[in-house]
């Protein structure tokens, strides 16, 4: 248990690391850099005219069922890698074995059944 | 405390390797895509074929104003590129160059970790795309958002056929379980892995998201200064992260021909320079892709390829 806190510490260290690395780039940055906000300068760039509109427009998200189709897959496939390590270790097998491809079996169900009610193709 | 001492100097390493590698590849991009278009590239910072060019280019970054727009989410704004930065970093952190503990840490589930903090970097764009409040980074944000639903699936379905036939989590084990026959045995498992990698790193063909000619650079449109140089960073460390688990999952990492023991860092560093190269090989040879392109690619050949290859570790594995 002492080994796997230890493994997260250092984890831990080099997030502290990275964000200084960051930090201290910016913290540079706002030594060396010139700070003359205009208006113009902060508005939002939309080519070279003047914003219209809202800019959190809203719009019609084609992929939304793809993101379904990724909920559904991928919480499965976690359940891949605990499995992996020990599938083929002796009094496992077959049986074992045969469970992936009913696994595998449902997933290709799935994504045949996505293709052949049109979900894949873009209109 | 020596214990303390050696956690201490691989954290040193790591961070220098993270400074460094990058660079290294973004120069060589300047220079092989150059030569590949037929035209020389930096040639005068730093004199000798300009390799100093990312340095003067970061000096630049350092001194440029720090624009945030006022219709944007500012502490999400000024966030983003940190989030998008650091993950490739911690990545580091779990990737072997060599036997016999020459790892910062080895963590037992190491391959799970790294695909999981690598799935964090994406998010830095998508906040990006968000917090700008501009229709162009909104636009880029949700392609990114779609493009890394459609290719995280093949990749952690390859990188598993990968712990399968190795039997374990930790990258140091899956390099010491691998064999030369893992190559064919794994190849279509090595181009799916590599493949949805390019695509979640965005790098053309698989640039929709900051297709600069008709979203200008999505996400990133309103950066500058040393914001965006974060991001452009972040890219170069997703080529080294990307490549170096590539090599360490699909190419026997730090194993090679000879000397195996002494020079298993130079075998590493080798095989992830030669798939940094097949990265920006690929910029220039492919034009970009179209949204429904990607997404076909992914669903309708990257997933069921990756289940094959599944299919096919498991069997193999059990049969012998």
């Amino acid at each position: 248990m002492g080994d796997y806190f230890h493994d997260y510490a250092v984890f831990a260290a080099l997030i502290v690391v990275g964000g200084a690395v960051v930090g201290g780039g910016l913290a540079a940055n706002r030594l060396l850099r010139p700070d003359r906000p205009t208006r113009e300068k902060l508005t939002t760039y939309e080519c070279g005219v003047d914003p219209v509109g809202d800019h959190w427009a809203q719009s019609y998200v084609r992929y939304y069922v793809f993101a379904y189709l990724y909920v559904v897959f991928a919480v499965d496939a976690v359940f891949l890698f605990p499995w992996a390590t020990v599938f083929s270790l002796p009094g496992y097998g077959g049986a074992t074995l045969a469970e992936m491809f009913v696994f595998l079996g449902f997933l290709a169900a799935g994504l045949l059944y996505a293709g052949r009610k049109g979900v894949l193709s873009w209109t | 405390m020596p214990d303390l001492l050696v956690i201490v100097l691989k954290l040193l390493a790591v961070a220098a390797a993270f400074g460094v590698l990058p660079l290294l590849v973004g120069q060589a991009e300047h220079k092989v895509m150059a030569h590949m278009q037929g035209r020389l590239g930096p040639m005068y910072a730093g004199r000798f074929h300009g390799w100093a060019q990312l340095v003067a280019d970061g000096v630049k970054f350092a001194q440029k104003e720090d624009v945030v727009p006022a219709a944007a989410d500012r502490r999400i704004f000024k966030l983003a590129p940190a989030v998008a930065i650091v993950p490739y970093l911690l990545v580091l952190l779990v990737v072997p160059i060599g036997p016999d503990g020459q790892v910062a840490v080895d963590l037992g589930v190491g391959l799970f970790f790294a695909l999981a903090v690598m799935g964090v970097g994406v998010i830095g764009a998508i906040m990006a795309g968000w917090a700008s409040a501009n229709k162009y980074s909104l636009l880029g944000g949700m392609r990114v958002a779609a493009q890394l639903m459609s290719y995280e699936l093949p990749l952690v379905f390859a990188a598993s056929s990968a712990a399968m036939a190795a039997g374990t989590l930790s990258l140091p084990g899956i390099v010491e379980a691998w064999r030369w026959y893992w190559l064919p045995w794994q190849a279509v498992g090595a181009v799916v892995f590599f493949v949805a990698g390019l695509a979640e790193l965005r790098r053309p063909p698989f640039d929709m998201p900051i297709a600069d000619s008709e979203i200008i650079l999505g996400p990133y449109t309103e950066y500058g200064g040393l914001r965006f140089a974060f991001f452009l960073l972040a890219e170069y460390a997703g080529i080294i992260v990307l490549s170096a688990l590539t090599a360490v999952l699909f190419l026997g990492g730090w194993k090679g021909p000879f000397l195996e023991t002494e020079l298993g860092w130079l075998w590493m560093l080798l095989k992830v320079f030669a798939l940094s190269f097949v990265v920006i090989w690929l910029r220039v040879s492919y034009p970009r892709m179209r949204e429904d392109q990607l997404q076909k690619l992914a669903w309708a050949w990257l997933v069921p390829l990756a289940l094959a290859q599944l299919a096919l570790t498991g069997v193999l594995k059990v049969a012998f």
